[in-house]
């Protein structure tokens, strides 16, 4: 998990305030909640004394803009799911969606699981149906809690 | 729907997209169970003699004879093979007048043989997940062996009356001598033991349970879990290879501690065994015996450890090998042993056991490209038809030619 201090740390501390948010560590925080880009970070871009920072900034973020991580930030390492189906049937939101499928252990048939398992791994498919999606999100942490191989964290 | 033959949950809510014969995309399938799925294509075992390739019919003639031709041959393993198939082969030893074992003589047989003859209380898994509140897992780590084992059954669920889930209603008990992935889970439920100490366990549990002070390091944590089951009201106990191999045989103190227990409530016990039909080997053999494994048919029958596989490679002079791979399992020493015996190998894959065999009879496999049934590891009986078609005789017929052979 990447602490919003962190990136704080690679960005120029001057509150210009020319990303539109009053202080630089309130822009970290948008970046980690991804309303904000790294390009909106103008000095950032332009000034040549920053580019050590640009790069590794860059390098942290690079999880949550990476193509893997869906919108509420999680990823899911394939490589290390044992297919359990732990967490397909631990979410709260894919047992209150389908009380005849993941709520008694079987596999999802409501059409609205959040997280299934496909060829033996485990897939976010429904992620607007995840607790902590959108801006009233609830930091839920059934999935990775009851994971054995910790395959899935949020970033 | 398919079925999944890859372990001893049978789980029944696979989905499977077919391309003809071939598997396409999977949903509900375990890493194992895909896996398993997945092996339709690849290490098939072939007809062969002697190293030579040869057909079905020809191999299945050798067979005969070599077991036929034989003073005290071995029919070994059955886990892997449909009811029917365990049916045939219980024949066959009697037609050979042969012994007859399988991997419960070195791993968890003694447990199960109890089950069944109900010295220890045992219930289903859709018990399990309704009514358990305490779920321990002793020696056996069900996130490795059996990945869907907590999810389907035992600890996440949701069930008749556990509606609240596992956060609430359910307590996992994990005692293993590491903390291993289903270690993980438990979090503050894990018991970490020395390897060989579940007797010593056992020991101060009772006496926790007894109300005396237990013998052990951490006398107040001890205390409270015997506090925790005293107030359980349906309680399982998951056993594992971990239990069965450090108990050496003696189950005398755990039988005493799940009898003290069902004083309190009532607590069963379900083995976590290897491979899809162990438990149906095991009922096979026991309806017919009274007992699970190392039985010889030679004069009337049988049983003692000497025809165990460990012992009876000894004086065996033919083995035949049906869906197992012992050669994988077994001491260095001991599968040394079996290399030298002439063998035959009846299997859907190629095994290392396979590569050791003078004769290989190829089956196709159980629930994918051949129908049957099997037990689960809780004792349901669970039918399967196939899924994909195959140029393979089934387990049970490949059995049946044999025995015509001899």
């Amino acid at each position: 998990m990447i602490s919003a201090m962190e990136v704080y740390q690679l960005l120029p501390k001057t509150n210009c305030k020319r990303c539109g948010l009053p202080t630089c560590m309130a822009f970290a925080v948008g970046l980690l909640g991804r309303e904000k880009k790294i390009e909106d970070c103008t000095p950032l871009l332009e000034e040549a004394k920053y580019e050590k920072k640009l790069a590794g900034l860059r390098e942290l973020l690079a999880p949550i803009l990476s193509a893997d991580a869906t919108e509420t930030g999680m990823v899911i390492h394939p490589e290390k799911c044992y297919g359990c189906g732990n967490c397909v049937v631990a979410c709260p939101v894919n047992v209150a969606n389908d009380p005849k499928g993941t709520a008694i252990g079987r596999g999802p048939v409501s059409g609205k699981a959040i997280l299934m398992v496909e060829d033996g791994v485990v897939k976010c498919v429904h992620v607007d149906e995840c607790r902590r999606f959108g801006p009233e999100k609830v930091l839920c942490n059934a999935c990775i809690a009851t994971c054995p191989s910790k395959a899935i964290e949020f970033i | 729907m398919g079925l999944c033959t890859g372990c001893s949950l049978l789980c029944d809510d696979i989905v499977v997209e077919l391309d003809g014969d071939k598997i396409g995309k999977t949903m509900n399938l375990c890493r194992k169970g895909h896996a398993h799925y997945n092996s339709l294509g690849s290490e098939r075992l072939t007809p062969s003699v002697g190293g030579s390739q040869v057909g079905i019919e020809d191999a299945a003639r050798a067979a005969g004879e070599l077991l036929a031709g034989a003073e005290n041959p071995l029919l070994f393993g059955w886990e892997g093979s449909t009811l029917e198939a365990q049916r045939a082969g219980v024949d066959l030893a009697k037609k050979l007048g042969s012994a007859i074992d399988g991997p419960s003589s070195y791993s968890q047989g003694m447990i199960a043989e109890k089950i069944l003859a109900g010295e220890i209380p045992t219930c289903t898994f859709d018990d399990v997940r309704n009514f358990a509140d305490v779920s321990i897992y002793w020696g056996d780590d069900p996130s490795s062996s059996h990945p869907r084992h907590m999810s389907r059954f035992s600890y996440f669920p949701r069930g008749e009356k556990r509606q609240k889930g596992y956060e609430e209603d359910r307590e996992a008990i994990v005692i293993d001598v590491r903390k291993s992935p289903t270690a993980q889970i438990a979090a503050d439920g894990f018991f970490k033991i020395s390897p060989g100490g579940d007797g010593a366990f056992i020991e101060a549990l009772t006496a926790a349970l007894a109300g005396k002070i237990p013998k052990v390091e951490d006398k107040k944590r001890m205390l409270n879990l015997a506090t925790k089951l005293r107030k359980a009201k349906f309680g399982a106990i998951f056993t594992g290879l971990g239990l069965a191999h450090s108990l050496r045989g003696d189950l005398s103190g755990f039988t005493a501690l799940v009898g003290k227990l069902n004083e309190l409530a009532r607590f069963s016990v379900i083995p976590s065994l290897g491979d899809y039909n162990t438990r149906g080997f095991n009922q096979t053999l026991f309806d017919e015996t009274g007992h699970v494994d190392a039985v010889s048919f030679k004069d009337g029958v049988s049983y003692g450890r000497k025809f165990g596989i460990a012992r009876f490679l000894d004086s065996c002079d033919a083995v035949m090998v049906v869906g197992s791979d012992p050669a994988a399992v077994l001491p260095a020493a001991l599968a040394r042993k079996l290399a030298k015996v002439p063998m035959v190998a009846v299997g859907s894959h190629r095994t290392i056991t396979s590569g050791l065999a003078r004769v290989s009879v190829p089956t196709a496999v159980a629930g994918l490209e051949a129908g049957g049934a099997g037990l689960r590891t809780d004792g349901v009986k669970v039918e399967f038809d196939r899924l994909v078609g195959s140029v393979h005789l089934s387990d049970a017929d490949v059995i049946r030619r044999i025995m015509e052979e001899v």
